[in-house]
């Protein structure tokens, strides 16, 4: 009963913050205290955090390391563009529809994409996975950096050569290779973004509470013991990969629709790996660690915008102190001293206060 | 004579990716970690060539020597100060880590040397080379990259399988906590991989920048990449498999860039990593390991 009440309190609170965080940013913004160039970073904030809860889903719950995250980001980025130019030209004007249209063809699409890449991916393990997963994002951007896509009254017409081989009639050109797509509705706000947010928060949590979530964690602690227990190793993981790439998928159609122009090498193995650093910092398998880390350091080069200059070689600073500061024994002996003391003061009350760590919940 | 020449061209270029690809696999084979900075240290290699030779004056050599020497330094303080705290942590902490150290040196060299692509000089003014009355024209700086590379890959061998210290590499690659009972001081031996690792990656830079004369702070991370999936491709941890992988990546490369596209070819190369790592899961001279229950 206890542990069902805990679940369910962390549940609980990573939905208030997400929902507190929205309604600080609106009260900010009402009384005019963010930038300008902040209010730009806020939709970015909402797709990063989208994307570093659902590449959670892959690299902390279920144990494997995707480095090619960016690519599904980039299908459902690209996928949600076609789609809405399509709409739009279709007549359809409702910014809401087409918003919610395109991120759900999107999610479609980049979740049939993951499926079909985690097939194979899933044959291999460790470091090989990882090397696969890079080279799928690589080979989904060098793609399309060769799609040229443009819908005209005769339909959607594709090429892979140049864009005036689509064989238009006074038709529009939506994706233009490495040019990319250009004249996007920028439709995405922030509302969408948290609603976007929130359900991929939802989904993940359910997920990773359910039956089928409980199968993923086992087969992430242990292989053989899960297989030998009946679950089927394969089906899990390929579940947890391609609910994370249509989540991913979504994102990134949320993303593209907050610029006018987005290009296939914007989504590079740069941005998967920025997104994994956002899980790592956050805790693996912590859904809450992942929405803090995304937002924070996707503000933090923002807010260093003062010293222009030496904010990405501070970015790297934090993060390579971040990773080994807790592992130098001065800090570990400092950590120790500090616990001690207050294992002594709660020592009466008998509260196992020290046990806390920021592991997260499992 | 074509398909020669991209032959030919294609060992070139896979050479560098080989000896690019020696520092990942000797890293990983002995501290179990992939070390994404890798690729940023051949730009600091070239950058200190570059330096030294347009700014400085000195010799070609000498430019040479010096990048091998401040990128075996570099390797060692890196090692030093940010990998030897996590020598216990989780893999993904010290892979973040590695990101953070690239980041570290792309920006570090953004600040210094500024955004602005260098033209790199080939270091090597030596005549090209031209076979059957002309029609097979092979540059200087192919021959040089190939005959480097094969050096090099002889010279490794010859240490890790003969030498003290090559023994020792090779008892903490195939068990640390055994090789610590033996004596062998597993600290110094690590900090010695990444010297040597960082000192070839510093050789890779020189040559891949007489190949490809662009010199950017964002040069190395592509080849990096390319030379980490060859590392894979011959199976990571064995050195012949880096060479192996790097030479065949590429031969792939340049024959995918002359016969398929130039925007295909990267794509193509990755492609054929999948495959091959679908049929053989472990590299193509990788140990497969069987799990033990």
């Amino acid at each position: 009963m206890k542990k069902l009440s805990k679940t369910l309190r962390s549940t609980l609170s990573t939905y208030a913050l997400i929902i507190i965080a929205f309604i600080v940013v609106q009260v900010l913004m009402g009384a005019d205290l963010i930038s300008n160039s902040l209010q730009g970073q806020l939709v970015p904030i909402c797709a990063y955090v989208c994307l570093a809860v659902s590449l959670n889903l892959v690299v902390g719950i279920s144990g494997e390391l995707s480095l090619g995250h960016a690519g599904f980001m980039s299908v459902g980025a690209f996928t949600g563009v076609i789609v809405a130019a399509c709409l739009a030209r279709a007549g359809v004007e409702a910014e809401l529809v087409l918003f919610v249209v395109s991120a759900v063809a999107g999610a479609l699409v980049a979740g049939i994409v993951g499926l079909l890449v985690g097939i194979p991916v899933m044959r291999l393990r460790g470091d090989y996975l990882a090397i696969v997963t890079l080279a799928f994002g690589e080979i989904i951007k060098n793609l399309l950096n060769n799609f040229y896509i443009g819908v005209d009254n005769a339909g959607l017409h594709f090429s892979m050569q140049n864009s005036s081989s689509l064989g238009m009639e006074q038709g529009t050109i939506i994706v233009n290779g490495p040019q990319g797509a250009v004249g996007i509705d920028k439709i995405s706000t922030f509302v969408g973004g948290v609603v976007l947010v929130l359900i991929t928060v939802a989904v993940v949590l359910n997920l990773m509470h359910s039956r089928s979530g409980r199968a993923i964690m086992a087969v992430r602690d242990n292989r053989i013991a899960a297989e030998s227990v009946g679950i089927n190793v394969t089906k899990y993981r390929l579940m947890a990969f391609a609910v994370a790439s249509a989540l991913a998928g979504a994102a990134g159609v949320l993303y593209a629709m907050n610029y006018s122009t987005i290009i296939p090498s914007q989504f590079d193995f740069n941005t998967s790996i920025l997104i994994l650093v956002y899980v790592v910092l956050g805790g693996m398998g912590n859904i809450r660690g992942s929405i803090i880390a995304a937002a924070f350091l996707t503000v933090l080069p923002e807010l260093l915008r003062a010293i222009n200059d030496y904010r990405m070689l501070i970015y790297a600073v934090v993060l390579i102190l971040v990773m080994v500061v807790p592992n130098l024994k001065a800090y570990q002996r400092l950590v120790d001293m500090v616990r001690v003391r207050i294992l002594k003061r709660d020592a009466a009350e008998q509260a196992p206060a020290a046990a806390e760590g920021g592991e997260g919940h499992e | 004579m074509e398909i020669l020449t991209n032959l030919i061209n294609g060992m070139s270029l896979g050479s560098v990716y080989a000896i690019i690809a020696l520092g990942y696999t000797m890293v990983y084979g002995i501290a179990k970690m992939l070390n994404f900075a890798h690729g940023d240290v051949i730009m600091v290699g070239a950058y200190i060539c570059f330096c030294a030779i347009s700014y400085l004056g000195l010799p070609a050599i000498a430019g040479v020597i010096l990048s091998v020497v401040g990128c075996t330094v570099l390797g060692i303080v890196v090692e030093r100060l940010a990998y030897k705290p996590l020598r216990d942590a989780p893999s993904l902490n010290v892979l973040i880590t590695a990101i953070g150290v690239s980041y570290f040196l792309q920006n570090a060299a953004l600040l210094i040397m500024g955004s602005d692509p260098k033209s790199f000089s080939s270091i090597i003014s030596l005549p090209a080379l031209r076979l059957f009355d002309g029609q097979l024209v092979i540059s200087a700086t192919t021959v040089l990259t190939i005959v480097v590379c094969v050096v090099i890959m002889v010279a490794l061998t010859l240490f890790t399988t003969k030498t003290k210290m090559g023994k020792a590499m090779r008892a903490c690659s195939e068990d640390r906590g055994a090789a610590t009972l033996m004596g062998i001081n597993v600290n110094s031996t690590i900090s010695m991989v990444f010297a040597i690792g960082s000192g070839l990656a510093a050789i890779a830079g020189v040559l891949l920048c007489s190949a490809y004369p662009t010199l950017m702070p964002t040069t190395g991370s592509m080849p990096g990449i390319k030379a980490f999936t060859a590392a894979v491709l011959g199976g990571i941890g064995s050195i012949p498999g880096a060479a192996l992988g790097g030479v065949l990546l590429g031969i792939i490369e340049i024959f995918a860039r002359a016969y398929i596209g130039t925007q295909l070819a990267d794509a193509v190369v990755f492609a054929v990593l999948i495959v091959m790592l679908l049929i053989k899961p472990a590299g193509l001279l990788g140990k497969n390991v069987s799990e033990k229950v």
